[in-house]
């Protein structure tokens, strides 16, 4: 067993109460802390030492959602995350916040509806006519690794779309809708599929930051199962006249032309095409140079492709 | 120095869209006595997007372009942050899963290649990190960078998911807190800026379909940088660049303020502290003017 070390650390800790404060502030806690312990001790501790302190927890065996913070900015379960982990990460002065800081309600406590509501609207639940099915090994394997999911919102709060657009669905949302449009229990197929591709609320919007598969701490990989529901969307024809699904076949194209992309200068934003074009930044789209032994490049296309348009 | 020699996949970007990028990377190699053996035959890594239309379309012709690396008997170095994360994941998903492979190079065997699992993928910055060193890139500047606060911006694909990254060099990254780019900025001899969006995302990928939310995380990435002091960013992403430097004026609408920031490559950064010429790193290509030099 490995021997018990102390060490001394500086929490800086937010602090609000959205019935008392005008502003968020932040106070200090320096403590000794052991190697064996998480940052629910520590919350814990604050509280033993502070009772207007305000956090949630429950399980304390990360199978819930109560305890989710924000450690210099990392999303995680309280009850789950090692002190010692987090100090070599960030060294001794640890700040710990709530999810949202713009929806905190009192210290780690948040007002959690928005991302409940958009939750609830992809209808998280299974709908059937109660007929029985069989399910194949290899799917039962992908969706009990999405059933380890406890909708913690570690990944939406994380998630740099939804901090500016207030729509969008979010990744724990797609993630329980392909677990429902995959399985073959749920009968209402068509339904869910429909509310995925709408402008500004579903899949497209997400930008490829990977802040979801980064933070999650059941290891479901959202953004890998958002990709698997726009290979869907594909497969059964929904992907039609979108931007988005435009500039995809725009880069299949191109691939098939050229091996590489012809261009990459915004073709929505001529203003900021034209200042590019001026800077000698983007080639023209009639000169493009193509890959060596281009011919193997389309042959692939031909032969590997598994979707269609 | 023993002479490095790697396979370079360009990816479409600096060939396409940011000249100065192709420039400086080669004229930095020759500093550093690098070899790059050009992939002439490598296509596009999919820009992030091919997957979600065809995630084994884009296996195939991503695991082609580290089929040509192989050939070289080379590691590849790529110098884009997205082909960089494209390359790795289907390097990671194939070497991890032999029956995915073996459908992969049952494609590939038609067009005479064959995809061995031989060759690391491993960017730019992480070449110059782990094989030339930071000590040996101290040592060789001639030009500090000492009167600038540089903000680095390392861009998603560069530092997340990490369990994937950090099997791709040897310098391993928290992506809540990065320091390759800031070594590498402290190296060349400028002061790094601390700011809260070093690592996180310049919206690129979502820019034709949601423009607004693009230029919202841009704008908010050079404020950030602008109010840490910077004199301008450095990334190691071409892609993170054209958002950044030729989108300006959207970005500074979106957050509303009068936003003006240089944004260099990470190879222009290098070349500038290792004296090159300025007409070799291609600075004149800058939509946000370089008016520092």
């Amino acid at each position: 067993m490995t021997k018990e070390t102390t060490q001394q650390v500086n929490f800086r800790v937010f602090r609000f109460n959205a019935d008392e404060d005008y502003l968020p502030y932040y106070q200090n806690y320096n403590m000794e802390v052991t190697s064996k312990e998480v940052i629910l001790d520590i919350l814990n501790k604050i509280r033993d030492q502070d009772s207007s302190f305000s956090y949630s927890r429950n399980c304390s065996l990360s199978s819930c959602e109560d305890c989710a913070v924000k450690i210099n900015g990392r999303p995680t379960l309280a009850c789950k995350e090692s002190v010692k982990a987090m100090i070599e990460l960030f060294g001794s002065e640890l700040t710990i916040e709530p999810l949202s800081k713009k929806r905190a309600i009192r210290d780690m406590i948040i007002d959690k509806s928005d991302f409940l509501e958009k939750y609830d609207s992809i209808k998280p639940y299974n709908i059937s006519n109660g007929n029985e099915y069989l399910k194949e090994s290899n799917e039962m394997q992908e969706l009990s690794e999405i059933d380890s999911c406890v909708t913690c919102g570690v990944c939406y709060y994380s998630c740099p779309v939804v901090e500016v657009n207030e729509d969008f669905l979010g990744p724990a949302a797609f993630v329980k809708a392909y677990y429902f449009e995959t399985g073959v229990r749920d009968e209402t197929h068509r339904q869910r599929i429909e509310d995925l591709h709408r402008e500004k609320e579903g899949l497209w919007d997400c930008v490829k930051c990977y802040e979801c598969a980064e933070v999650c701490p059941s290891g479901v990989d959202p953004i890998g199962k958002m990709t698997k529901l726009h290979n869907m969307l594909y497969k059964e024809g929904d992907a039609t006249s979108s931007v988005a699904t435009s500039h995809i076949a725009n880069i299949k194209d191109s691939i098939g032309k050229h091996g590489i992309l012809a261009q990459l200068g915004s073709l929505s934003n001529l203003s900021a095409t034209m200042k590019m074009y001026k800077k000698g930044k983007t080639a023209k789209p009639w000169s493009v140079p193509a890959s060596g032994n281009l011919d193997e490049i389309q042959k692939l296309i031909e032969s590997s492709s598994t979707s269609k348009f | 120095m023993k002479k490095l020699k790697y396979a370079l996949f360009t990816g479409c970007t600096a060939k396409q869209s940011t000249p100065e990028q192709m420039m400086s990377t080669l004229a930095v190699a020759k500093k550093l006595n690098i070899e790059l053996i050009e992939l002439t035959e490598a296509s596009c890594c999919g820009a992030s997007h091919l997957q979600d239309y065809d995630d084994f379309l884009s296996l195939v012709l991503n695991a082609r372009n580290i089929a040509y690396a192989e050939k070289h008997e080379l590691t590849m170095v790529t110098i884009c942050n997205t082909c960089q994360l494209n390359t790795a994941m289907t390097k990671y998903r194939l070497d991890n899963d032999e029956e995915l492979k073996a459908k992969v190079n049952e494609k590939l065997l038609e067009v005479g290649l064959e995809y061995k699992g031989t060759s690391m993928v491993t960017h730019f910055l992480y070449a110059i990190i782990d094989d030339v060193g930071l000590d040996k890139i101290k040592e060789m500047v001639v030009k500090p960078l000492s009167q600038f606060n540089i903000a680095p911006f390392y861009g998603c694909h560069n530092i997340r998911p990490s369990e994937l990254q950090n099997t791709t060099h040897k310098t391993s990254q928290n992506p809540y807190n990065p320091t390759s780019l800031d070594d590498l900025i402290i190296a060349c001899g400028g002061k790094n800026v601390d700011y809260e969006q070093k690592n996180k995302c310049c919206g690129f990928h979502a820019e034709l379909q949601a423009p607004k939310t693009a230029s919202i995380l841009a704008g908010t990435a050079i404020a950030g940088a602008t109010d840490g002091n910077a004199d301008w960013m450095v990334t190691p992403c071409p892609l993170c660049h054209i958002k950044l430097d030729t989108q300006m004026a959207e970005s500074s609408k979106a957050v509303g303020r009068d936003l003006k920031l240089p944004v260099l490559h990470m190879q222009q950064m290098i070349g500038l502290a290792l004296g090159c010429k300025t007409s070799e790193l291609g600075l004149n290509h800058h939509v946000s003017e370089v008016n520092f030099i």
